[in-house]
């Protein structure tokens, strides 16, 4: 593996990054870096063009104009590259609920390429971390809600990716959950995973090391949660939010 | 490819533990071929006559005893008036009206040559012409009976017919509606599981955002289609399978040409099927359209195929349309291989034309939905 | 806040009138299904006028002629020279006969005997083989009495004129239809099928959709009663049905003159009460299923299927096998396709379809209460 060259390099470079539906900017001109085992948040309102820039970062949607470059491979020209060292767990809860949980694992390990010894490890590595040993061979539709989704972000990360996408991943679930989701989080930074997570949930965005806005398409603000605070003179992320994305509702 | 494998487990596993699955493929074939084959017949079993006899002779009452014996007709009431046998038929009472005018027997043995009056009720248009078909054969009979046992005018006695004219109806000796039938129910059958089950598998990933979840793993659209095709391929035989059992056990119908060119044509056909199925999931967004989408798809090509009416009696152009239809060319394969028992020769030209038009109709919606979804 | 202020009834009407407006929507933004809802029945009246027909215009006869001479060439020309046949083969022998019908490109084969001619010249009954192929029993059928006929107009030709057998002639007409033009007998039967397909098939679709996706609960807790939220989903497509009715009949009118001999008005009543009786079954299928395409399937074998096989609009009740007939009673498009038949063809009215129409009557009573039950019940 070329992992220390790969560290070198950020792990998410955005340039100019633009989409267009029609007249319809979606995305206008934007540019960040994600440096590799950072948690990032994404934050933006609704419309803002959150999930469109997301699209286009994983490969499901062609940029009109500029480049990204996700784990070193271009998302315009090497889409099948970005899409084998990336995970993704989109806002809709995507596992397979007439698939068994084992089923689940062994489906996503065998696309990524995990050999059959890998994915029996993986299995039962997974089971005792989530303690869900008992419910291996249950199937996935009747879990709930909580575990369904602390079980599709461990395979979102199943296959050790450079970055994993988090869209929305805490949507409908109690605080408690949600904290624990985060530990999860944290651990797969910690083991060298970047994090790129959209929320809307301005203490989760409190938990990223550093957060961008995006307002109309474009990125209003970006930094540590504490520079943003302290640029913008409130006490907390959400005021920071509201100033921004409605300005005049601030006013 | 081993990617491919696991795709396939996946795909067999939700199909076999999908119980609504499992049911469409079994008990769709045995209730389509009960009823259909039953229903979807034009034959007439019994008509219901009224008839009015203005004669009242003996040669009145011996057509209408003939009526009676022949089995196909059932006299709902005694001979009535003019009036009421409108006014039964109107009622649905009577199906057919058998009117002998007066000086009916009279004009047979002075001329004979005498007039009846058959009057169908063709509001069900198929069902008349063919009980007409009846009347007229039993008339037909009734009067050369009636040429040896009439009274003479002539001394001449009518000379023998010169020719003797014996049929024989091939393939289908007993003229059992059933036996033809049946092959176009399965064609019917194989496409409907096909289509509607290719089209709604993917549409119900795209809706349960498990196909953008697909979409963002190195799995290759050849892959996928590939995973999904292959499960539901294997289910359209598995369909035609059972149609085959119930069809052998329930009809005693059977296939009288090679079961192997069955099962090889319908893997060409299936093709077609699958293909159209997966055209109709790049159009749709929701299951609900799907649905409604494949049905009017399947429904028109239904209509034109020839399994209720011949290819042969339509016009020119719809004829030059049918051509392009791939159930068309598959029922004539199929009544071909399982009526008539032809081999591969036989059947070479509408099979070379089902080869084409399953790869054209294939690999068009392969490159649509490659397109569609990049 | 206002429902709070206004009486309870006029309020819950409100509501009901707000309902059914979002129903309203939900039906014209999916252009799709709708377009195919309107295109469908048009389409399916263009094939049924145009191209399905079941007359035979070009048969297709092959001639078996051991022994070829004057009189046997005669008999050929005829065959030749008769209006729809087309002689494709003549042939010495029989051998080819098989290939010939096997590949399906002949339908009838005339086998003469060898030295034909001779045997007719002196007088003997000669004998003559009429091959068909029956696959298609009423086509084979049918193509042998033409063949017949045929033969007969020779054998008429050749025999010196004698006293003549016993002829009696059939006079025949077919009454309400005179040339079973196919139009006018499957126009009756497709308003059946599009009424079923709208009211019966999209209610329980839509209906299973909101469950499967939770809405239903949030109707649920609003102050609407269950009959109202069944009022509410089936108004709309009550409305869309009889759209689509005066559609086909337009359509039928104008393309293919079908005749509306008796009361529009009638029709149309009876068309509503046909859609009244197939939403509560698509109700009652969406009730009792889980998901949305058990409920299509639901739909599907319990109610497309009846009406599209068992009700009498394409194969007549008559022809099907005893035990068979005593089910399409409880196909309630078999009493609507009488209905509209009779209303259209023979321009009968309540006096004579007042039986049907109480039957249908009873089965909208009946079905309209186990539905608003069977939702009660489930909703508990």
């Amino acid at each position: 593996m070329t992992a220390s060259a790969a560290r070198a390099e950020p792990a998410i470079e955005v340039r100019g990054l633009t989409r267009r539906f029609g007249a319809f900017t979606a995305v206008d001109d934007i540019s960040f870096d994600v440096a590799a085992g950072e948690v990032f948040g994404f934050l933006g309102a609704n419309g803002a063009g959150k999930t469109t820039a997301i699209r286009m970062l994983i490969g499901l949607l062609a940029p009109t104009a500029g480049t990204a470059r996700v784990a070193g491979f271009d998302v315009a020209t090497q889409a099948e590259q970005v899409k084998r060292h990336i995970g993704y767990m989109s806002q809709r809860f995507s596992l397979y609920e007439d698939l068994t949980v084992r089923e689940n694992i062994t489906l996503y390990g065998g696309i990524y390429g995990l050999s059959d010894d890998a994915i029996a490890a993986r299995t039962r590595d997974l089971a005792t971390r989530l303690e869900l040993e008992r419910e291996l061979d249950e199937r996935v539709g009747r879990l709930p809600l909580g575990w369904k989704q602390k079980l599709a972000f461990s395979v979102a990360v199943l296959h050790d990716p450079r970055v994993v996408f988090l869209d929305e991943p805490t949507g409908g679930v109690d605080p408690m959950t949600r904290r624990q989701f985060w530990e999860r989080i944290y651990v797969a930074a910690a083991e060298g995973t970047t994090v790129f997570v959209t929320t809307h949930h301005m203490d989760e965005a409190e938990y990223c090391d550093r957060v961008s806005i995006m307002v109309d398409g474009r990125i209003a603000a970006l930094g540590t949660p504490a520079e943003l605070r302290a640029r913008f003179g409130v006490g907390t992320m959400d005021d920071v939010f509201v100033r921004l994305a409605r300005p005049g509702a601030a006013a | 490819m081993r990617t491919l494998r696991f795709l396939l487990r996946k795909e067999y596993l939700q199909i076999f533990r999908d119980r609504l699955m499992v049911a469409q493929l079994l008990i769709l074939p045995c209730i389509q071929l009960l009823i259909l084959a039953n229903a979807a017949t034009f034959e007439v079993k019994r008509a219901q006559l009224v008839v009015v006899d203005d004669d009242r002779s003996a040669a009145s009452r011996g057509l209408l005893e003939r009526f009676r014996a022949s089995g196909r007709f059932e006299l709902v009431r005694p001979p009535v008036s003019a009036g009421a046998a409108d006014e039964a038929m109107l009622r649905r009472v009577a199906g057919v009206i058998l009117h002998v005018p007066p000086d009916f027997e009279r004009e047979l043995v002075r001329a004979h040559s005498a007039p009846v009056q058959l009057v169908l009720d063709a509001e069900d248009g198929a069902a008349a012409g063919v009980t007409l078909g009846y009347a007229q054969r039993i008339v037909a009979d009734y009067a050369s009976e009636l040429g040896a046992t009439l009274p003479r005018s002539a001394a001449r006695r009518a000379p023998a017919a010169a020719l003797d004219v014996r049929t024989r109806g091939w393939y289908n000796p007993g003229l059992d509606y059933r036996l033809y039938m049946v092959p176009g129910i399965l064609v019917e059958l194989v496409t409907i599981v096909a289509t509607l089950a290719t089209a709604l598998s993917i549409v119900r990933e795209k809706e349960l955002g498990t196909l953008e979840q697909l979409n963002v793993t190195p799995v290759t659209r050849g892959q996928f289609i590939a995973a999904k095709l292959i499960p539901l391929w294997s289910l359209g035989l598995a369909a035609l399978a059972v149609g085959l059992i119930v069809a052998r056990l329930a009809f005693g119908v059977s296939i009288r040409g090679s079961v192997v060119l069955v099962f090889a044509t319908a893997s060409v056909y299936l093709l077609a099927a699958l293909g159209i199925g997966l055209l109709v999931s790049t159009i749709v967004e929701t299951q609900q359209q799907a649905m409604f989408v494949t049905f009017f798809i399947v429904l028109v090509y239904l209509l034109m195929s020839g399994l209720f009416t011949p290819v042969r009696s339509m016009p020119r152009w719809a004829q030059w349309m049918t051509q392009a239809n791939p159930m068309m060319h598959y029922m004539v394969i199929m009544r071909a291989v399982m009526i008539r028992g032809a081999g591969v020769r036989e059947i070479a030209q509408p099979l070379a034309a089902l080869a084409a038009l399953a790869l054209a109709v294939f690999s068009l919606s392969v490159l649509r939905y490659a397109k569609r979804s990049a | 806040m206002s429902a709070r202020a206004t009486p309870p009834r006029r309020g819950a009407q409100r509501t009901l009138g707000a309902f059914v407006r979002k129903e309203l929507h939900h039906i014209v933004r999916d252009r799709q299904t709708l377009a195919i809802l309107l295109v469908m029945p048009l389409v399916q009246v263009l094939l049924f006028g145009y191209a399905l027909r079941t007359d035979i215009h070009d048969l297709r006869v092959a001639i078996v002629d051991p022994s070829p001479d004057a009189r046997s060439v005669r008999l050929r020309d005829r065959l030749e020279g008769t209006p729809r046949f087309r002689v494709v083969r003549t042939a010495t022998t029989a051998l080819a006969l098989e290939d010939l019908f096997r590949r399906g490109e002949a339908d009838v084969a005339v086998v003469l005997p060898a030295r034909f001619g001779e045997s007719l010249g002196r007088g003997e009954p000669t004998e003559v083989l009429l091959v068909a192929d029956a696959s298609d029993p009423n086509t084979g059928t049918i193509m042998q009495a033409y063949v017949r006929a045929a033969l007969a107009g020779f054998e008429a030709d050749v025999t010196p004129q004698a006293g003549g057998p016993v002829r009696i002639r059939v006079e025949s007409r077919m009454r309400f239809n005179p040339t079973l033009e196919s139009a006018n007998l499957f126009v009756p039967g497709l308003i059946a099928l599009v009424l079923t397909l709208v009211s019966a098939l999209m209610t329980a679709i839509s209906l299973s959709r909101e469950k499967e996706r939770g809405t239903l609960e949030v109707l649920l807790v609003s102050p609407l009663r269950p009959w109202q939220i069944i009022a509410g989903k089936v108004l709309p497509y009550l409305g869309l049905g009889f759209a689509i009715t005066c559609l086909v009949l337009l359509a039928a009118r104008l393309a293919f003159r079908v005749p509306l001999r008796g009361s529009a008005l009638l029709l149309l009543a009876e068309s509503v009460l046909f859609t009244i009786v197939s939403l509560s079954l698509g109700v009652l299928v969406a009730a009792r299923t889980e998901s949305q395409r058990a409920a299509m399937l639901g739909a599907l074998v319990g109610t497309l299927m009846p009406t599209a096989l068992l009700s009498g609009m394409i194969f007549p009740i008559a022809s099907m096998p005893g035990w068979l007939q005593p089910v399409t009673f409880i196909v309630p498009a078999r009493w609507f396709v009488v209905i509209a038949r009779g209303i259209m063809l023979k321009g009968t009215g309540l006096a004579y379809l007042w039986r049907e129409t109480l039957v249908l009557t009873g089965m909208a009573a009946i079905l309209l209460v186990a539905a608003t039950r069977s939702f009660h019940a489930r909703l508990d």
